[in-house]
């Protein structure tokens, strides 16, 4: 029985009747990252010994009776998560030995649950990518094809989860970055309502956007895993007492909107098929099939690509060179300290962004570009809202295609952004999305979007389930080869 | 909305970013590429909407302004992430 294989679910059965323990679960991940991550470098830092005593102590609190949906369970976080006395470098040169010294408000509440963390995941710098072939340490590979990407910002946690190196993986999501990569590497991708997991000790991308998530194997484990980390927080002023909206379990009777704008040219000729197959499924079990239109979602890449870069500009501030991070140890006055610090330490996305949102927000170009970004932002939410009110839930694609071969469009920054078409909109408005696999084209894994209606994640989990128990694409598991 | 070297230095240096005259090229017409997308807003008529910033409607935050202790090795630990320490404290260059 190969360990790494088992979702949460099942180990925590296994763990329960005592038919294995967290060190064996925990060894069999080590074990798989050693075999195969040479190959897919989803692993930027891998924790072997304090894994293994963490997973030691998990079994220690069972024998003492304890129980917990978590406990001893192996997972990976992506690097832009604090992790106490652990490097964490946001894959960026500017952190490249910087050691977190507290934890982000989700890892100690898995650290109480007694998840054990077995290391941190690559990602673009700073989370700012579609493929993570902007990370300072190299790119991941896609598991099912190693010469294409596995989606972005993501990319590390979603290939360890397909490749099962662990259980499940931590992952941010500012304008798709859970969602793409998960279907890009056929696991289950949850970016929960903005304000409902805390962003305590995450590295801070684009504050009003930015929400921790779930990357796991089955929409049922990602459950679990939000279960364990959502919660108002004393630290982060913009956490929300979820105000859970329950949804019913059956699917008889449930809406589902189909957003035309979504199924435009662009879109993939096989994900479209194998998308609207699945709605034909739900169509089947009852589920009532409504066309809808959001019509200004064609504007929520323009939106997204100044509030973002805007953001980061003022985020991105802190690494000035004094207080951590890479600081250039040539420069003597303090203006070049900062200007070499950052212009070495910083990659070219990084970089782009800053410029780009420097330039948004100066002087005399602030009303035209990041007022008029927020007051689009408004007619998109609202928009979603609307259809919202009709509906349970909207289905989309996630991404227009197929992951895509590594450094076949990294020399074009326009063209990337474009790929956070489908999943930009979600984000601006703060909605629940859910991406699960939805078949495969040519080999590779497409994902289906499922949007929500704010903190009515229930919904997300009930509609995803249902499609799961009636398939089985996310059980298949790339070669590897 | 074309960018010429000399915005690009300027916002540059707002940006505390040391680039190369490669850097100032490249992030010149790629600015430009993705300005010139991002026009496509001016199309959206936005009379009387009033912008968004945040989308669970909490309105103000408030705690107690009230000091806490802070775990002491996390304390040290931050400190020491410092390129240059003296005595516990950061140390820095001449700013005056």
């Amino acid at each position: 029985m190969m360990l790494n294989k088992l979702t949460i679910k099942q180990a925590q059965e296994k763990l329960e009747t005592g038919d294995i323990s967290s060190v064996d679960l925990t060894r069999a991940c080590l074990d798989r990252i050693k075999k195969v991550d040479d190959k897919v470098k989803a692993c930027l830092t891998v924790c072997e010994k304090e894994a293994l005593a963490e997973a030691k102590k998990a079994d220690e609190r069972r024998a003492n009776g304890e129980k917990s949906g978590l406990l001893g369970i192996p997972y990976i976080a992506k690097d832009n998560i604090m992790t106490k006395d652990v490097r964490t470098t946001a894959a960026s040169k500017i952190l490249e030995n910087y050691i977190a010294p507290f934890d982000a408000t989700i890892i100690k509440k898995l650290r109480t649950a007694g998840a054990v963390l077995l290391g941190k995941s690559n990602l673009d710098e700073f989370a700012h990518g579609a493929s993570t072939e902007n990370s300072a340490f190299g790119a991941t590979h896609n598991p099912w094809d190693l010469e294409r990407v596995p989606g972005g910002s993501s990319g590390g946690s979603a290939a360890a989860v397909a490749a099962d190196m662990c259980l499940f993986a931590l992952g941010t999501d500012t304008g798709g970055s859970i969602r793409c990569p998960a279907s890009f590497c056929g696991v289950t991708g949850l970016k929960p309502t903005y304000g409902l997991a805390s962003r305590f000790g995450l590295i801070a991308m684009t504050s009003s956007t930015d929400v921790p998530g779930a990357l796991a194997k089955t929409v049922e484990d990602a459950k679990i895993v939000m279960d364990a980390i959502v919660g108002i927080d004393k630290n982060d002023a913009t956490t929300v007492n979820a105000r859970e909206l329950s949804s019913g379990c059956a699917l008889k009777g449930k809406k589902i909107g189909i957003p035309k704008e979504y199924f435009n040219e662009g879109l993939d000729i096989d994900v479209k098929k194998l998308v609207m197959q699945a709605v034909e499924k739900y169509e089947k079990q009852g589920v009532e099939i409504i066309d809808v239109s959001l019509p200004h979602n064609k504007y929520s890449v323009g939106v997204y690509y100044i509030i973002t870069p805007s953001e980061i500009s003022s985020n991105l501030a802190r690494f000035d060179g004094i207080r951590y991070g890479f600081s250039d140890k040539e420069s003597k006055e303090l203006i070049d300290i900062y200007k070499k610090s950052r212009g070495k330490g910083f990659g070219p996305e990084a970089k782009r962004r800053i410029m780009l949102g420097t330039y948004a927000l100066s002087a005399g170009y602030f009303d035209a570009y990041y007022l008029k970004a927020q007051k689009v932002r408004t007619i998109i939410k609202e928009e979603f809202d609307r259809v919202l009110s009709e509906v349970d839930c909207v289905i989309t694609p996630t991404s227009p295609h197929t992951a895509f071969k590594i450094g076949e469009q990294s020399s074009d920054p326009l063209k990337m952004y474009l790929e956070d078409i489908y999943v930009s909109g979600a984000s601006l408005a703060g909605l629940p999305a859910i991406s699960i696999p939805v078949g495969f084209s040519k080999g590779l894994p497409a994902g289906m979007q499922i949007i929500g209606k704010r903190f009515a994640e229930s919904a997300l989990y009930n509609i995803g389930s249902a499609f799961q128990n009636a398939t089985d694409y996310h059980r298949q598991k790339p070669e590897l080869k | 909305m074309k960018l010429i070297k000399k915005d690009i230095q300027h916002i540059a240096n707002l940006a505390r970013l040391d680039l190369s005259d490669q850097e100032l090229d490249t992030y010149g017409k790629q600015l430009s590429d993705i300005l010139g997308y991002i026009e496509q807003l001016q199309e959206v008529d936005t009379k009387g909407v009033e912008p968004t910033a945040q989308v669970t409607g909490l309105e103000n935050s408030w705690r107690e302004d009230e000091a806490r202790a802070w775990d002491d090795s996390e304390r040290v630990n931050a400190i020491n992430q410092a390129p240059e320490i003296e005595d516990g404290q950061i140390k820095v260059g001449r700013v005056l």
